[in-house]
C-alpha cells in the first residue's frame, strides 16, 4: 500500500491503538492535519498551549497505562512541549510526542520556525528520532512506541521533516520488526542475588519496605502485598508510590520523606533493613544522604540498572521488572513477628496523633479538611474517582490526607513538580478514564498557569472537579521563607481574578466556600452536577505543611506541628 | 547504609570503557551529553569504525578519581543506541595512544632527534628546515615520556588521538557474533573457543 507521510503517522497511531491525540497545529505539521480528517477514528483534542498538550498526553498515559500522544508544530510549538516531556521522562511516563519540522533540504539552514528539537529535548527525552526520509517513518514510529512503553517507561519524540509527510512509500506496519540492538531491559534477577535478599529480609528486625512508583508501573500491588504480610514488614511509600498499597492496610506507614509522616521517616532513620522496590532514592525521600538511615542495609530492585548505587550505597541490587522479582523472592520469606519494631512503631505514630491539624479545634477552613471532606464524600465511589494534583502544599497535603485506597488514584508531578501540570493532565486522565469523576486539586499560582484549558474543558465537555485552593499566596515557596528565610517574604503574594466570574466567562459552573460548612456543601454539589466544575476555597492563608524535613537535614530531624495537649491527654 | 562515593580513590585512576554503539547520526552527541549532564570526568573518548559498518566502537577513558566508571558503563547502556559497554581496565588488553608531534629541529639537534625516535620505535615522518614530525604509538605512558624528552628541543604542535584498546586473547566485543555479523566463518570461530 502507498501512503504519504502524513497517512503513515495516523495509521501507525491507529495500529498502536491510539484513540486520542493532545496537538495543536501549525506550518510544518500542516499535511499530518491536513491527513487527520481523513481519520474520524482518532479525537483530536486542541488544548490552548502545547505545554499542555504534552501534560495532557501524560496524563492520559498515567491514567490508562497506555501511551500517550501529543502533537505540534516545529520550534515554538515543539518548544513548549519542553516541560512536559521533562516531566514524564523523570517520572517514567510513556508519551510519544510527533513534532513537525522544516523541509529536510532546510534542516540546519535557520529556516523559519525552525529549532534544533532533537537537541534541544535529548536530556529530556527516553529516545528521540529526527525523520528525513520518508522510508524511516513507520520503523520510527513502531520504534517509538516500542521504547516508549518498555523497561523503565518514558518520552520519546519523533521530529518529522515537513517533506516527509507530503512523500509516499510502501506501509505496511505489521510487517515492521522491531529491532534495537542496543535496548534490551532487564527483566529478571540472578538466582544467587535473589538468595541474598531473602536472607537479608529473613535476618532482619527492623525492615521497612520502601514502595516506588514502579509498583504501580509494573502492576506489583499484589506481590507487595504478599511480601509485606508474609514477611510482617511495614510499608512506606514515595509519593508516587501512594496507592501501590491501600492506605487503610495496617501494614502502611504511608509517604516517606521530607513531607512524609513522621512515623515513616522515623522508622526509616532506625531501620536495619531497606527493602527499596522501584524507586530511586530521590533528595526528596532522604534528606540528608550522609544521615539516611546509617544503620540500614539496604536492598534496591529497580528496572533501571543506573538507577542502583546512584545515590545510596547498596548490599544487594537487582536490576528488574519488581514484578517479576518479588515473584522470585516471595517464596523465600519467613514470617517473623518483629513485636518489638512493631511496638515502636506504634508508639512514634501514637505520639503524631496530638498533632494532626485535623484533630485542632478552629473553625477556620484549611486545605487538609477540605481534602479529607472530598475524601470522605467520595469514598463510596472510590473506585471510580481519580485525584489530580498540582504543585505545591496542596500537593503535599493531598498526599497525606486524602488516602488512597485505590491502586492508582492519585496523578501528580513527582520528580519534576511542575506547576501547571494538574489541569491538563485532568484533561488527560479523563480521556483515559471517560466514565470517571476526576478531581483536581490546585493552588491558586498554578491555576493561573492554566487558565486557558478552562476553555479545552468545555470544548471537550470534560467532567473534571477543579478545586482551588485560595490562600492568596505561592504557598509552598512562602512556608520556605517563613521557616527557612527568617519569615522574609519575596514575591509570594499572589491575587486572583474573580474566579466565578472567569469559570462564568468560560461556561463553566463555579461555587465558592469560605467556611467548612460551606466547603462540604459545594463539595457534594459539585459532585451532583454532571459537567465541568470550579470550586473557589478561600482558604487560611499561613498554614504550613508539616512534617517537614528541612533541606540539608537528616531525614529523623523534622520540622512539626506542636502537640495538641487536649489530644495528648486523651480528653 | 553507606554513601555512594562517587568516586575511587585509587591514585593510578584511569578506567577504560569499551563501547558498541550504532553508526547512526547523533550517537556521538548523545554520549557526549550524557556525560555533560551526568557531570561525568572524562579524559578521552574515540570514536571509530569497527569490522561491521553498522557498529562503531568507542574507548572511553574516565579518571575515576572524580567519576565512578560503573555508572558511566550503566549510564551508557541506557542509551538506545548503545549496544553494549565493557570495563576493560582489569583485563588484559592491549591499549594505544598516537602522538603527532611537531619538534623544532636544526642541522644539529636532528641526529639526537633521531636518536630518541629510534630508541621509542617512534618515527619521522616530516622534515623540513626548521622542524619534524615525530608520529609515536603506544600506551600512553610512553607518549608522555618521549613528550618529556622532546619538549627541551621546543614542541610547536602536538595531537593525541586517545586511547584505543582491545582486550587480549580469542574472546571478542564485536555486539554480534561473528554467525551474524558477517564477517567470517562462525563455526570455525566457535569450534575455537
Ligand atoms: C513551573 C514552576 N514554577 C515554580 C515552581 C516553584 N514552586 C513550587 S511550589 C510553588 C507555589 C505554588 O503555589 P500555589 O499554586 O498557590 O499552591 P500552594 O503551594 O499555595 O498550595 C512554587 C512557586 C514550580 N514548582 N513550578
Amino acid at each position: 500500500m502507498k501512503r504519504t507521510g502524513a497517512q503513515i503517522l495516523w495509521e501507525s497511531l491507529i495500529a498502536e491503538g491510539v484513540e486520542v491525540v493532545f496537538g495543536y497545529p501549525g506550518g510544518s505539521i500542516m499535511p499530518a492535519y491536513d491527513a487527520l480528517l481523513d481519520y474520524p477514528n482518532i479525537h483530536h483534542v486542541l488544548v490552548r498551549h502545547e505545554e499542555n498538550a504534552a501534560f495532557a498526553a501524560g496524563g492520559y498515559a498515567r491514567a490508562s497505562g497506555r501511551v500517550g500522544v501529543c502533537m505540534v508544530t516545529s520550534g515554538p510549538g515543539a518548544t513548549n512541549t519542553v516541560t512536559g516531556l521533562a516531566d514524564a521522562m523523570l517520572d517514567s511516563v510513556p508519551i510519544v510526542a510527533i513534532t513537525g519540522q522544516v523541509g529536510s533540504a532546510f534542516v540546519g539552514s535557520d529556516a523559519f520556525q525552525e529549532t534544533d528539537v532533537t537537541g534541544v529535548t535529548l536530556p529530556v527525552t527516553k529516545h528521540n528520532y529526527l525523520v528525513k526520509d520518508v522510508r524511516e517513518l513507520a520503523q520510527v514510529m513502531k520504534e517509538a512506541f516500542y521504547i516508549a512503553r518498555s523497561g523503565r517507561p518514558g518520552p520519546v519524540l519523533v521530529d518529522v521533516c515537513k517533506d516527509v509527510q507530503f512523500a509516499s512509500t510502501d506501509f505496511d506496519y505489521d510487517a515492521i520488526t522491531v529491532r534495537l540492538p542496543g535496548y534490551q531491559p532487564k527483566l529478571r534477577g540472578t538466582n544467587q542475588l535473589i538468595r541474598q535478599a531473602a536472607a537479608y529480609i529473613n535476618d532482619a528486625k527492623r525492615p521497612v519496605i520502601l514502595a516506588g512508583h514502579g509498583i504501580i508501573l509494573s502492576s506489583a500491588h499484589d506481590e507487595l502485598r504478599q511480601l509485606a504480610e508474609q514477611g510482617h514488614i511495614p510499608v512506606s511509600t514515595t509519593l508516587l508510590g501512594i496507592g501501590s498499597i491501600p492506605a487503610s492496610h495496617p501494614l502502611n506507614l504511608r509517604m516517606m520523606g521530607m513531607h512524609g509522616e513522621a512515623w515513616a521517616n522515623q522508622a526509616i532513620h532506625e531501620a536495619d533493613l531497606l527493602i527499596a522496590l522501584g524507586m530511586r532514592f530521590d533528595d526528596r525521600v532522604t534528606g540528608n544522604l550522609n544521615t539516611y538511615a546509617k544503620h540500614a542495609h539496604v536492598i534496591h530492585v529497580d528496572i533501571d540498572p543506573a538507577e542502583i548505587n546512584k545515590n545510596v550505597l547498596v548490599d544487594v541490587g537487582i536490576a528488574g521488572d519488581v514484578k517479576r522479582v518479588l515473584e522470585q523472592i516471595i517464596p523465600l520469606i519467613e514470617h517473623q513477628a518483629r513485636a518489638a519494631w512493631f511496638a515502636q512503631i506504634a508508639e512514634w505514630q501514637q505520639e503524631a496523633q496530638s498533632r494532626d491539624i485535623l484533630g485542632q479545634e478552629d473553625d477556620t477552613l484549611h486545605v487538609p479538611f477540605v481534602l479529607s471532606e472530598i475524601q470522605r464524600q467520595t469514598d463510596p465511589d472510590r473506585e471510580a474517582v481519580t485525584v489530580v494534583t498540582d504543585v505545591g502544599q496542596h500537593q503535599m497535603w493531598t498526599a497525606q490526607y486524602f488516602r488512597q485506597e485505590r491502586k492508582d488514584g492519585l496523578l501528580t508531578s513527582g520528580g519534576l513538580g511542575a506547576m501547571g501540570f494538574g489541569i491538563p493532565t485532568a484533561i488527560g486522565a479523563s480521556f483515559a478514564r471517560p466514565d470517571e469523576e476526576i478531581w483536581v486539586i490546585v493552588g491558586d499560582g498554578g491555576f493561573q498557569m492554566s487558565i486557558p484549558e478552562l476553555a479545552t474543558i468545555m470544548q471537550e465537555q470534560r467532567r473534571v472537579k477543579i478545586a482551588v485552593m485560595r490562600n492568596g499566596f505561592l504557598g509552598m515557596v512562602r512556608q520556605w521563607q517563613e521557616l527557612i528565610h527568617g519569615h522574609r517574604y519575596s514575591e509570594v503574594n499572589i491575587s486572583s481574578p474573580d474566579l466565578l466570574k472567569l469559570a462564568g466567562a468560560y461556561g463553566i459552573l463555579a461555587m465558592r466556600a469560605e467556611t467548612k460548612e460551606q466547603a462540604s456543601e459545594i463539595i457534594a454539589e459539585a459532585r451532583s452536577h454532571g459537567g465541568p466544575v470550579l470550586m473557589d476555597f478561600v482558604v487560611e492563608q499561613e498554614v504550613n505543611v508539616y512534617p517537614m524535613v528541612a533541606p540539608g537535614k537528616a531525614l529523623n530531624d523534622m520540622l512539626r506541628r506542636p502537640v495538641n495537649e487536649r489530644i495528648a491527654s486523651g480528653l | 547504609m553507606t554513601l555512594v562515593d562517587r568516586s575511587t580513590s585509587a591514585k593510578n585512576s584511569t578506567h577504560v570503557l569499551m563501547a558498541l554503539v550504532e553508526n547512526k547520526p547523533g550517537v556521538l552527541t548523545r554520549v557526549a551529553s550524557l556525560f555533560r549532564r551526568r557531570g561525568f570526568n572524562i579524559e578521552s573518548l574515540t570514536v571509530g569504525h569497527t569490522e561491521n559498518p553498522d557498529i562503531s566502537r568507542m574507548t572511553i577513558a574516565v579518571d575515576a578519581s572524580k567519576t565512578n566508571a560503573t555508572m558511566v558503563a550503566n549510564n551508557l547502556f541506557k542509551l538506545v543506541n548503545v549496544i553494549d559497554v565493557q570495563n576493560v581496565t582489569k583485563e588484559p588488553s592491549v591499549m594505544r595512544d598516537l602522538a603527532l608531534i611537531k619538534v623544532k629541529a636544526n642541522a644539529q639537534t636532528l641526529f639526537e632527534i633521531n636518536q630518541m625516535v629510534d630508541i621509542y620505535k617512534a618515527k619521522v615522518v616530516d622534515i623540513c628546515a626548521e622542524s619534524v614530525i615525530v608520529e609515536v604509538t603506544g600506551p600512553e605512558s610512553k607518549i608522555e615520556s618521549i613528550v618529556g624528552m622532546l619538549k627541551p628541543y621546543g614542541i610547536l604542535e602536538m595531537v593525541r588521538t586517545g586511547l584505543v584498546a582491545m582486550v587480549r586473547g580469542s574472546g571478542y566485543f564485536s555486539g554480534l557474533p561473528p554467525a551474524e555479523n558477517g564477517n567470517g566463518d562462525a563455526a570455525a570461530i566457535y569450534a575455537e573457543n
